[in-house]
């Protein structure tokens, strides 16, 4: 649930399109349907009303939550699942499943400290890491100056908001944390909920946002698409590569393009703190999952199409929405990927 | 003969007619049991089925799960402390603020109150509790999460300074936690109590007020002295009417209690409830985790099936002490 409700403008979009949708009826269409992650719901809904205009076929989408969606691939009621946590090697085998991503969004930690611009503040992983452990509790401890030289920093405490619903943003985000601080790593871990050392909870990017706005001093993260729209102060980032770099739909790109890719198995790779020069530290994805041996084939190869579709002709609706596309490389290796993995 | 010959027809008749009465009094009676037992069968299934839902938690660990206060699902350790002790301490907070002010206005309207203001009042009490909790929570966090940030410094100030109570006003003044969710849940069930409170004033028979009056009473001692006693058990079942809503409260709470897993001796920290801890987590919990929060939300059948008891053990109390 990377994003639960991201903006009404979005909203209003997905509905508008649904309602047309239904009065398109198109002839001899199949209805494949898949359940699963809230965070590309919006984008699939666009994506399958407009692949229904064009070939007929409906993309029946639920967004019920990657647990859920997990759960309903697994019992095989679906044509396809998606998750914003990868599956791991075990899990695959066992049910005979494939994975691979299908859109890209970015998550920014964001702030609210007087005087200070969105997009000023230089934060790295290691410091982010140590506020989040309760570690660095004032905004001008000696690590954030540092970082921030002419920056006037308040000698306020920071009040650390994160996700208190279980969600992808968190997953990716202590996935990075866990990546740049063993200590993180040891104590709290990673996953869609974990337990936070210090902090209050807000439900979905609107509540995190909503707290950031309202409490002085603050430090949260949100979607990167949600801070934008709401004018809240994010923060840019030093990279693995050592570079300052904005959450910008470049970077992420670069992100999902420098990404070890060719050295996972079935894609089961978190694109967190990638090593490119310009690449987005916590940049996300989520993956699309389906039985490597479809039961039924013919909707397997409709769910295949309209993915194909949406690589090559949905990225300008992709983008509407502040979703990132994949890069061109890393839809190559999907193909490739779908060409030896499934039996089709 | 004649008359008997007239007669008989007539006591078939009788005869007949009381089959049939007596077979629609059956038909009737069956209907209203059935009616009786669905709830009871509803509530019994749904009580079965969170025990079996959170039986991994339940059974595979029960007293580490109702002792321990850790929640972490990375490593799937459930505790179910912080949640049970926000469920309570909201509501008690709620209790203590809405107790009062439902008792103030249920007097003014039935004592006090002009004859022409009684209805647009008691009307307004209604729309409060027609009110969705989820415009509760938005207003909880849009308006009053801001005006308490403003107030709790001052809190901490002066009531934060006193010996004992001080540790209850602690803290970074947040404007959410445990002190917000149970003023906004007081606002919540103030309608429920008020309600109830004021129509079972109504039913205080007259002339036992007015022969209070004649005697010299005031106003306060005819309430304190007769109002009240005549009406006692009536006004604890409205209260914890108004408790068992304030305890399974879940979306106002879940804005502005702060959604941490914390027990803390101050009001002003963030806290959680049982009821919101579900609803943020289920939709992406699997396995050990989806267990464990249905294991709390069979918690929270025990904990306001215990608070039911203790009222009805509290009135059976009180009726023994009045020698009834």
């Amino acid at each position: 649930m990377l994003i639960s409700c991201k903006f009404p403008i979005r909203f209003a979009a997905v509905a508008a399109i649904a309602v047309a949708s239904t009065f398109a009826v198109g002839a001899q269409a199949t209805d494949i349907t898949g359940a699963g992650s809230s965070f590309v719901y919006p984008v699939v809904s666009k994506w399958s009303a407009a692949y229904a205009e064009k070939t007929g076929n409906h993309i029946n989408y639920q967004s019920i939550g990657s647990g859920g969606g997990i759960a309903q691939i697994k019992a095989g009621t679906v044509d396809f699942g998606a998750s914003d946590m990868p599956l791991d090697e075990a899990t695959l085998g066992k049910f005979g499943l494939g994975q691979f991503p299908d859109v890209i969004g970015g998550i920014v930690p964001a702030f609210n400290v007087e005087g200070v611009a969105p997009g000023k503040m230089v934060l790295d992983g290691a410091t982010l890491a140590d506020i989040y452990l309760g570690k660095i509790t004032k905004w001008n401890d000696p690590a954030i100056v540092k970082l921030n030289p002419t920056l006037k920093l308040p000698a306020a405490t920071i009040t650390v908001v994160h996700r208190s619903d279980g969600s992808g943003t968190t997953f990716n985000f202590s996935d990075y944390l866990s990546k740049v601080s063993s200590q993180w790593k040891t104590k709290v871990g990673e996953g869609t909920a974990v337990q936070w050392p210090v902090g209050i909870g807000g439900k979905g990017n609107e509540g995190v946002s909503a707290y950031i706005k309202q409490i002085k001093n603050s430090l949260g993260y949100v979607e990167y698409a949600y801070a934008l729209q709401n004018h809240i102060g994010y923060a840019v980032m030093k990279n693995a590569a050592g570079n300052v770099v904005e959450p910008t739909i470049a970077n992420f790109q670069a992100a999902a393009d420098t990404a070890d890719w060719k050295h996972s198995r079935n894609f089961n790779l978190v694109m967190t703190n990638a090593p490119g020069a310009n690449a987005w530290p916590i940049t996300a994805t989520s993956w699309v999952i389906m039985y490597k041996q479809p039961k039924n084939l013919a909707n397997a190869k409709v769910a295949f199409d309209f993915f194909k579709w949406a690589y090559e002709h949905g990225q300008e609706q992709a983008r509407s929405l502040d979703y990132v596309p994949l890069p061109p490389s890393l839809v190559q290796q999907i193909e490739t990927y779908w060409k030896t993995e499934y039996k089709m | 003969m004649q008359v008997t010959r007239a007669e008989q027809p007539l006591a078939r008749d009788i005869d007949k007619r009381s089959l049939i009465d007596a077979r629609h009094d059956r038909i009737f009676q069956w209907v209203l049991k059935f009616c009786a037992l669905l709830v009871l069968a509803t509530l019994l299934g749904a009580a079965l089925s969170t025990l079996w839902g959170g039986h991994e938690v339940l059974f595979g660990h029960s007293l580490h799960f109702l002792a321990s206060d850790a929640w972490n699902p990375v490593t799937d350790d459930y505790g179910a402390l912080a949640p049970i002790f926000g469920t309570l301490v909201t509501s008690v907070i709620a209790l203590v603020l809405a107790v009062p002010v439902s008792f103030g206005i249920a007097i003014f309207l039935t004592e006090i109150a002009p004859t022409w203001l009684r209805g647009p009042v008691s009307a307004a009490i209604e729309l409060l509790a027609g009110i969705p909790s989820i415009i509760y929570g938005m207003w909880g966090l849009f308006v009053f999460v801001p005006f308490m940030a403003n107030v709790e410094p001052a809190l901490s100030n002066t009531l934060g300074q006193l010996p004992l109570i001080g540790q209850l006003f602690q803290g970074p003044p947040l404007g959410l936690g445990l002190l917000t969710a149970g003023i906004v849940l007081a606002v919540m069930i103030l309608p429920f109590i008020s309600s109830v409170m004021r129509e079972v004033f109504q039913t205080v028979p007259t002339r036992l007020k007015e022969s209070s009056y004649a005697l010299g009473s005031t106003t306060w001692e005819v309430l304190w002295d007769i109002v009240l006693p005549y009406t006692r058990s009536a006004v604890i079942g409205g209260i914890f009417l108004g408790l068992g809503r304030a305890l399974g409260e879940t979306m106002a709470v879940t804005f502005v209690l702060g959604n941490s897993y914390n027990i803390t001796s101050s009001l002003l920290m963030p806290g959680t409830s049982i009821s919101s801890s579900i609803a943020n987590e289920f939709n992406e919990a699997v396995g050990i985790h989806r267990s464990a929060l249905i294991a709390l939300g069979f918690l929270l059948f025990v904990v306001t099936f215990v608070v039911l008891l203790v009222a009805r053990l509290m009135l059976r109390q009180l009726a023994k002490r009045e020698g009834k």
